[in-house]
């Protein structure tokens, strides 16, 4: 590990004007994915602002009966938040189907977001990956990479990169139409969580739209008002990352999809919101026929790997069960 | 014998247990050696195959804390003889990805550690080899397998009889490279006063570490002392001396003071072995009642450039059915892999997987009910050597496990049975492992007022010998537990075998009732039954393997009868219950023998699902090497265990008459899996692990 | 970067000197020589150091020391309350939960952590009802909440009944 400063900061400002001063900081929140990452050498940040106790360890509610999580509010506690359970129990799930509960106690909601890659190549200094090493190659394109991505992958070229993006708690927010608020050296904004997580385009180095020195005070969760829930399928019971996981909402009226909300984990770089899916399905009939044809229509566009092409009919699987389920769950 | 009750047999709780649960029993890292402790850390060769052309540690040196970084070019030189990778640092030659090509020294594992980062290395690297195949054209005959067995047994005309049956079974079976992977971390701390040296290990037998070091520091054996009274989880890989021993004794002496190295879990994965890759292809030809005409194992397996180990996968074949025509062979290639070494019931752990899913696929081409076929096919002697068995148990085995697991009344077609989502099956597999004894010395003393010492060298990785040992010296003593104080897991103790082969209590075992029947031998016919008042001390112990064991095969055996039940959506697989029973012999502590059957049991469970070292076919290495990515069994992977054993012990097997039992449990239970995943699914998984991958693409959906 | 900090460790004060780049893991085991709590990944994955920071179980392995020098840390040795075995060190040695030992005192410090999990009610992986008043800890419950501590002895189905146990005289299973 690389020798670094740590800072503590009075308040949110002060942690950002610490960082915004210097180009090879990171803030330190949990510290689960960062510490990890900066053992193996991936993460070589010259300084640590420890931000854990500058945000919200607070979840608030917001006029609409949404909820305004705070960045430090541990993984375990946001899932065990009563109102959490009741009005998004999509977001419990996710979150207790990740990791352990020793890393969700620590673990925060800000953090989350932020976690890097599982993918063997980045986590290994010794091989090539252009996320790590922008330019040195894809190692998984043509090696081990059966829980790679299927969707949005860049396939060639510099930018090439495979790798999924690990959360499950993401996957949640994403359904969800979460805000990301963040604070940074030119103000806050808000970031629709959707515009927060990139492809890997010409450019795997950046996971997230976030700038330099930008961070994340909280998430505000807006009012859903229909039944939710979120599946994983994975390689063992527990502590594993997704295969595939579906995080789903749905809305029936008289038997027609009145509102839908599809997000898939484990098939993109980010969390992949089903568009096409959603789209196809508004206004059709909640079948299981529908629903096949709506995973269908948004698995048209996958791209599979050599040894990752079990993750279509996977995906499509679990988009249509966890559909089902949630027609089951609103008689 | 005094009227003090038998303690084999009873289930004592360990006496190592309070220590361990605090955590304040002292694990090799954790013991004191007296002085401040200097950190070694490693830089590996990032190439399979090749040379160093260039390396520059300067950088690492000129680190504040760093106190020295060996390379080829400075390391001491060791002497000659060494096997496989135990030459550290004596040549630039690179044989295997993560082979050490430097390491550092430092005041602390942070500074250590982040010098790695320090020294440059650039080799000059051919083509990594890795991949393994059947259609090799360098595939060879290995001139014996591991453990002394012939590397192929021909019996009869197997090819005659398989043309000549009625049915047939051809299919090839594939298991991945897997990693043992304990969870103490492998680790050595070594320190030198003057030309002795005193080595903190994690190993599974003081004494062999002992004799390697003792040839590559050319020592005498009193000059090197292996202390390892708790060692955290083994099986195998912790078996024989890896490159850390190497490394810490020749670190110390360079920098004249305590140096620790401690393995870090990404480096398990190059530097202390796995468990081979294995292709099997197996033929069964059998009448139309279910008796096996032809049984035919042909096994291709990997070894390294370095090193030959040859697994021996194909020995349980030889003993488990009966049949008129046989033939085992294994063939190997020489691969730019790290070495290879034993893990878990070498040889019948991959092994069985192939033959009793080859069972259960005739089984079904029969239409006979497996444990039937199983029961028709019991050999009445040994098939291949003809001698009687020394006990076999077998088909009680598969009788009783029925019985408890439910099994009457199955109904053999598959895909049959639903609950909800999953598909439900339920499958059976034999299990077996050879019965064996190693020589070992002990000493037992005694003093005035009835306090026993027993010394010996074994080892407890977790197999509770620390209790057993205690249990069978009381009683051979005929004194209560707390009479006897056992000391083991240091070389400076009476040679004996280490831990491994399930050989470890048969053998410690019996050199303990051995010397304490010399002992109460003495006292009667010296001292009239009477203590002496100034003690006394025997020496004694036991030559090796039984004087049955020329004359009788001998094996402990056992059944599983497993549930499986898998997603009919995701493919994903859990295993609610499972009934295994078991002919180990006698049982000498009913709590830890439990423990060492479904902890074996338990490692198929995460053998048949989960474990696989993927490999990079262009780059060489081990790409999933850590434990988020190298799935082993988690506490939710493991449904109810219904765990019981045959009271049977073995006359012709030693002391205690007790078979061994730290492997068998492992032992078929992979195919019991598979053989219930089928019954669930109707799909034939023939490679490992059963992923839900794997049900995707039978379904042909991939 | 050498830093002075103040470790509480098993209601004892520790001052000491740690580089920035210390894990809390580290400093326990290397500066304080305390063997309780167990390196066997290093990175989070196998829960082997698990150790109660504010009465909360975290994996002290990815904790930097420099972070919690005003924070209380329990090792299972520590749960040893005036040196008497604590009731969850008494039900793994009569279940027979471990074989080897090395995960244990992490698979105890787990089990402290998450029996006062599920005495605040908080749901699992396997709660079928996610709005549930109290957690009834049922043995997929604790498998479920057990499983981030690896065993590769594979205890595991002694772990479960030992923690039971525990869980049942702590009023957190019915």
């Amino acid at each position: 590990m690389r020798e670094f400063r740590y800072e503590r900061a009075d308040d949110v400002d002060g942690a950002v004007a610490l960082l915004a001063a210097d180009p090879d900081g990171a803030f330190l929140g949990g510290g689960t994915n960062l510490v990890d990452l900066m053992k193996l050498g991936v993460a070589t940040p010259d300084l640590l602002v420890d931000v854990r106790q500058l945000t919200s360890v607070e979840v608030t509610g917001l006029p609409d009966g949404g909820l305004r999580i705070g960045a430090a509010v541990p993984n375990a506690d946001l899932a065990a938040d009563r109102r959490v359970r009741e009005r998004f129990p999509v977001l419990a799930q996710a979150l207790l189907s990740g990791a352990s509960g020793q890393l969700r106690n620590r673990a925060t909601t800000g953090g989350n977001l932020l976690q890097r890659t599982r993918c063997g190549y980045f986590t290994d200094v010794t091989k090539p990956c252009n996320k790590r090493a922008p330019g040195s190659g894809c190692g998984a394109l043509e090696g081990v990479h059966r829980n790679h991505a299927i969707l949005g992958q860049t396939l060639d070229g510099p930018g090439a990169c495979v790798a999924t993006h690990p959360s499950d708690m993401a996957v949640a927010l994403v359904a969800l139409d979460a805000v990301v608020q963040v604070v940074g050296p030119d103000g806050e904004r808000g970031i629709p969580i959707r515009e927060l997580h990139r492809l890997p385009d010409d450019d795997p180095s950046r996971d997230t739209t976030l700038r330099h020195g930008e961070l994340i005070t909280a998430v505000d969760v807006p009012v859903l008002g229909f039944a939710s829930r979120y599946r994983k399928a994975r390689e063992r019971a527990s502590f594993a990352f997704a295969l595939v996981s579906v995080a789903a909402a749905l809305r029936v009226e008289d038997g027609v999809v009145a509102d839908v909300r599809l997000a898939l984990g484990g098939v993109a770089h980010a969390p992949w919101r089903a568009t096409a899916a959603e789209a196809a399905l508004r206004g059709q009939p909640a079948t299981e026929e529908a629903f096949g044809a709506a995973a269908d229509a948004e698995l048209a566009a996958a791209t599979p790997l050599r040894d990752n092409g079990f993750k279509v009919p996977l995906a499509r699987n679990l988009v249509v069960r966890s559909l089902l389920d949630l027609v089951e769950v609103a008689r | 014998m005094t009227t003090i009750d038998r303690l084999v047999g009873a289930g004592v709780d360990r006496i190592d247990g309070p220590a361990k649960v605090r955590g304040t029993a002292a694990y090799a890292y954790e013991q004191d050696p007296g002085e401040p402790i200097a950190h070694l850390a490693v830089v590996q060769s990032t190439v399979n195959r090749g040379r160093i052309t260039r390396l520059d540690p300067s950088r690492a040196e000129a680190m504040t804390g760093v106190l020295a970084v060996l390379t080829p070019a400075n390391a001491p030189r060791l002497a000659g003889d060494l096997a496989s990778d135990l030459p550290v640092l004596q040549s630039p030659e690179v044989h295997y990805q993560g082979q050490v090509v430097a390491a550092v020294v430092a005041e602390t594992s942070e500074i250590a550690k982040a010098a790695v980062g320090g020294v440059v290395v650039e080799y000059a690297a051919e083509v990594p080899d890795v991949v393994l195949s059947a259609d090799r054209d360098d595939l060879y005959a290995p001139e014996k397998v591991m453990a002394g067995f012939d590397t192929d047994s021909v019996i009869g005309d197997v090819d005659g009889a398989l043309a000549a049956a009625a049915v047939t079974v051809d299919a090839t079976y594939e298991t991945p490279a897997q990693h043992n992977n304990p969870i103490e971390m492998h680790a050595s701390m070594a320190r030198w006063d003057g030309d002795s040296l005193t080595l903190w290990d994690a190993n599974q037998g003081p004494h062999t570490i002992v004799s390697d070091l003792v040839k590559g520091f050319a020592l005498e054996p009193g000059q090197v002392r292996v202390i390892s009274p708790y060692v955290g989880g083994a099986f195998g890989s912790k078996a024989f001396t890896h490159p850390n021993q190497m490394l810490a004794a020749m670190a110390a002496r360079v920098v004249g003071r305590t140096v620790v190295f401690e393995l870090t879990r990404q480096q398990m994965f190059s530097l202390v072995g796995h468990r081979t890759p294995t292709i099997q292809r197996i033929r069964l030809g059998a009448d139309p009642e279910g008796r096996l005409t032809a049984i035919s194992h042909e096994v291709v397996e990997h070894t390294s450039k370095i090193s030959e180990f040859a697994e021996q996968t194909a020995t349980a074949t030889r003993v488990l059915y009966a049949a008129a025509n046989r033939r085992t062979t294994h063939r190997l290639a020489r691969l730019d892999v790290p070495p290879p070494t034993i893990m878990r019931a070498p040889g019948e752990t991959p092994g069985m997987f192939a033959l009793e899913s080859a069972m259960d696929e005739l089984a079904v081409a029969l239409g006979i009910d497996p444990v039937e076929l199983r029961i028709r096919n019991e050999p009445a002697e040994d098939p291949e050597r003809h001698v009687p068995w020394s006990s076999r148990h077998l088909v009680e085995c598969l009788r009783t496990g029925a019985e408890r697991f439910g099994w009457a009344g199955r109904d053999p077609r598959p895909r049959m049975r639903t609950e909800g989502r999953w598909l439900v099956g339920t499958g059976v597999a034999a299990a077996t492992y050879p019965t064996r004894r190693r020589k070992a010395d002990c000493r037992i003393s005694v003093d005035g007022r009835g306090r026993y010492v027993v010394e010996i060298d074994g080892s407890d990785i977790g197999t509770g010998a620390w209790t057993t040992l205690s249990q069978i010296a009381a009683d051979a003593l005929g004194v209560g537990l707390d009479a006897v104080e056992l000391r083991i897991g240091d070389s400076r103790l009476p040679r004996a075998g280490g831990a491994g082969g399930s050989t470890g209590l048969a053998s410690w075992g019996s050199a303990v009732v051995l010397t304490a029947r010399d002992l109460r031998r003495r006292l009667e016919e010296q001292y009239g039954g009477q203590l002496p008042a100034d003690g006394l001390v025997v020496d004694g112990g036991v030559g090796g393997e039984s004087p049955h064991a020329k004359t009788h095969s001998m094996h402990a055996f056992g059944a599983h009868f497993v549930e499986v039940r898998v997603d009919r959506d995701t493919g994903e697989v859990r295993v609610p219950r499972a009934t295994s029973v078991y002919d180990g012999g006698t049982i000498v502590n009913a709590k830890t023998a439990r423990s060492q059957f479904l902890g074996g049991f338990s490692m198929g469970i995460s053998m048949a699902l989960h474990e696989e070292s993927q490999i990079d076919a262009r780059l060489g290495h081990y790409v999933n090497h850590d434990l988020a990515e190298y799935h082993i069994a988690t506490n939710a992977d493991i449904g109810e265990l219904d765990i019981s054993w045959l009271d049977e012990p073995d006359e012709l097997a030693n002391e205690i008459g007790l078979k061994g039992i730290g492997e068998i449990g492992i032992t078929g239970a992979a195919a019991a899996v598979a053989n219930a995943y089928w019954h669930a699914t109707g799909l034939r998984i023939r490679d490992l692990p059963i992923t839900p991958g794997k049900y995707f693409r039978e379904l042909g959906l991939t | 970067m050498d830093t002075e900090i103040t470790l509480r460790v098993d209601g004892a004060a520790h001052p000491l000197t740690v580089d920035t780049r210390t894990t809390l893991l580290d400093a326990l085991r290397e500066r304080l020589r305390n063997t309780s709590p167990k390196k066997g990944c290093d990175h989070g994955q196998c829960g082997a150091c698990t150790v109660l920071l504010d009465g909360r179980r975290v994996n002290s392995c990815l904790v930097l020391a420099v972070t919690v020098d005003d924070a209380e840390v329990t090792t299972s040795n520590g749960l040893a309350a005036d040196g008497q075995p604590h009731r969850l060190h008494r039900s793994f040695v009569e279940h027979d939960a471990f074989q080897c030992g090395y995960c244990t005192p992490g698979q105890v410090c787990s089990a402290a952590g998450m029996l006062a999990e599920a005495q605040a009610g908080w749901p699992s992986h396997v709660t079928a009802d996610l709005d549930a008043e109290d957690v009834d800890l049922t043995d997929a419950e604790i498998r479920e909440r057990m499983s981030g501590n690896l065993c590769r002895c594979a205890a595991y189905a002694n772990i479960v009944p030992a923690v039971a146990a525990v869980a049942a005289v702590e009023g957190v299973r019915r």
